[in-house]
């Protein structure tokens, strides 16, 4: 799987610009950045060897991430150890470090986010679907078509200004501490991007749960469960919520490898060192390997997501077999 | 002047009085049963026959209380051991479920919970009425299968619904419905899932249980053969009443209502030429407008003007039989 997506990014950044009709030169001026001259992008050029034939790229592309590539720019080599997932020539120092760097960040926001948005969403659509019609339901549903409806930077900037500039209850954007450092500080500087996160998500949950519950409510087996004799509230969680997980987990895991991999717009609303921000400089730096990092990396955690996803499967649904 | 003492009436084991269930829909009152009443003794088999929509499953879902969470407008009595069920309040009725009066489904497949395996599931209706523990649970699961008739129980027990073949799986259910002694089963189309075979088996599982835990069983059931099988006594259903109600052997014998005796046409015979079946002309009645008078007057090759002014009363008339038509 991470073989057919290396392949894929590889062909990406490297063969769709030459039909596109760029040049070996003007593949190496994005590694160099926009201020080099004619010169040192065809020595670039050499030195990157975009001369050589694609799969010779490729190779190397390939075995760059297992052993390490050596980089010469002329006088001076630079190493870039395994695993290496490109080097930043702008910067001058490997991609990988800076990505693990920044992960926790975006695991943190990821999540915790995701934490809140399950509890409040799922919990949301029970009550929604037991109670259809109802005006918790209308209310429920309404709120969520806002949250879906509405973009992250627009309730983000908005809870930023409103409960924490104005009010002052939570710190203000930008603020992170590190989890081994203070667990309090840490879940007290993310408390708002979370519940922002949460409001996004939460939305769609709550709509998915509440479809997949009402579905799953009509079922024969909750008339047998009522038949048994068995109260109320464990009809509706082990029978029928049970049921209507499915289709929640599949979501829930891939929209956790998404989030992995680029929660950009809520970590530049929140000024938050994470991947997202860290892609968003690649790319209008015009810095390609990092990009190239970060587009991996990405890639990865949606593969084990899906992995993960495929496996939780049969745990939950004992007629589903690999 | 002496007073005549009356000793109070014996109640039956079950006795359903002038039961009616109505839903409020936008479209209007739906009537799914609407007026329904017999008694049934311990240890005897009522049949309840009918078409789709004649009220069958909707009166013995509200027997056991499960109309209370359709928000169903019920009037009438339902006396199960001397217990009027449909006073009592909410969580009394949700204790007898299981306990006193079980069910079984039509589709064991649909029925029971796909993800559980059936050991699970019996376990869960056998420890919300007695409190033990897993393992002892457990062991009564694996001799409730074993008692149906479910091969390798100690096995089987921890094998899903899905892993069971359609005979097997019903058997299973039924042991999970008599788990807790029942001394009521209803049983709703219990074989119609099923291939003929299997029926039989099913149908002889059902009357041995009887005959060993002395339960009172209602079959509801379309299929006049099952009722000739097992039922000492049928009532059968239209548009939510009852428009007979005989001893077996009576009803086949001389079945007196016209719609009886339009489902007993229908049967086809295996000797003598036929071209044609013979159906009971028109539909069942649309339960949001019913005719005045007698609901099945549209399509009753008896029908007079008369039938349309009042329903006609269930009254007896052979022993033990009645039957509601103004044209006996």
């Amino acid at each position: 799987m991470l073989f057919i997506v290396s392949i894929a990014v590889f062909l990406i950044f490297f063969l769709l610009p030459r039909i596109g009709g760029a040049t070996a030169d003007d593949l190496a001026s994005r590694y160099v950045g926009k201020t080099a001259d004619a010169a040192q992008i065809h020595n670039m050029a050499v030195h990157l060897g975009f001369t050589d034939p694609l799969y010779v790229q490729y190779g190397r592309f390939l075995s760059g991430i297992f052993v390490g590539t050596d980089y010469s720019t002329g006088p001076t080599t630079v190493h870039c150890p395994a695993p290496c997932l490109g080097y930043s020539f702008l910067q001058q120092t490997p991609v990988l470090p800076d990505l693990l760097d920044r992960f926790p960040v975006t695991l943190s926001l990821a999540v915790g986010g995701a934490i809140v948005w399950l509890a409040f969403g799922v919990s949301a659509g029970v009550i929604s679907a037991l109670r259809k019609g109802s005006i918790f339901d209308r209310t429920a549903m309404g709120i969520a078509l806002a949250g879906v409806s509405l973009p992250i930077f627009f309730t983000g900037l908005l809870a930023l200004n409103i409960f924490s500039y104005t009010l002052g209850w939570f710190p203000p954007g930008g603020s992170y501490t590190d989890f081994t450092a203070n667990p309090a500080e840490w879940a007290y500087d993310l408390a708002l991007p979370w519940l922002t996160l949460a409001f996004l998500n939460a939305a769609a949950y709550a709509r998915l749960t509440r479809a997949g519950m009402l579905e799953t409510m009509g079922e024969d087996f909750i008339r047998t469960a009522r038949a048994k004799g068995l109260p109320e509230s464990t009809v509706v969680i082990r029978h029928g919520l049970r049921a209507a997980l499915t289709p929640i987990t599949t979501i829930f895991g891939l929209d956790i490898g998404i989030l992995l991999g680029s929660s950009i717009l809520t970590e530049k609303t929140y000024s938050l060192n994470g991947l997202g921000q860290y892609a968003l400089q690649a790319i209008t730096q015009n810095d390609l390997p990092k990009v190239l990092g970060v587009t991996i990396l990405a890639a990865t955690f949606v593969i084990i997501a899906n992995l993960v996803v495929d496996i939780l499967y049969v745990v939950i649904d004992p007629r589903v077999r690999i | 002047m002496t007073e005549q003492w009356d000793p109070p009436r014996q109640r039956s084991f079950l006795e359903v009085n002038d039961l009616r269930v109505h839903f409020n829909t936008d479209d209007g009152v739906v009537k799914s049963v609407d007026g329904l009443s017999f008694k049934l003794e311990r240890g005897k088999t009522l049949g309840i026959v009918g078409e789709s929509g004649s009220g069958k499953s909707v009166s013995s879902m509200a027997l056991m209380g499960l109309q209370r969470y359709a928000k169903a407008k019920m009037t009438g009595e339902i006396w199960l051991d001397g217990e009027e069920l449909l006073s009592a309040d909410d969580d009394h009725v949700r204790s007898l479920r299981g306990k006193k009066m079980a069910m079984i489904f039509q589709d064991p497949l649909s029925a029971m919970h796909p993800f559980y395996t059936v050991g699970q599931q019996i376990i869960e209706a056998y420890r919300i009425h007695h409190k033990v523990t897993k393992a002892v649970a457990r062991k009564h699961a694996i001799e409730m299968l074993d008692r149906v008739g479910i091969p390798q129980p100690s096995s089987r027990v921890d094998d899903y619904p899905h892993q069971f073949s359609g005979g097997m799986r019903q058997r299973a259910m039924i042991a999970m419905a008599l788990s807790c002694d029942p001394e009521l089963l209803i049983a709703d189309e219990p074989t119609t899932a099923l291939d003929v075979t299997v029926q039989a088996q099913i149908l002889d599982l059902i009357q041995d249980l009887q005959q060993e835990f002395g339960s009172a069983v209602i079959i509801i059931t379309h299929d006049l053969g099952v009722v000739a099988e097992q039922a000492d006594e049928v009532a059968i259903m239209y548009a939510g009443r009852i428009v007979e109600h005989a001893p077996v052997l009576a009803i086949f014998d001389r079945p007196l209502h016209p719609y009886t005796q339009g489902l007993f046409r229908s049967i086809p015979g295996i000797s003598g030429r036929h071209d044609r079946l013979e159906a009971i002309p028109g539909q069942v009645p649309d339960l949001l407008r019913l005719p005045s008078g007698c609901t099945f007057r549209d399509r009753c090759p008896q029908a007079i003007a008369d039938c349309a002014g009042v329903a006609p009363p269930l009254e007896e008339h052979a022993p033990g039989h009645r039957a509601a038509c103004i044209r006996l």
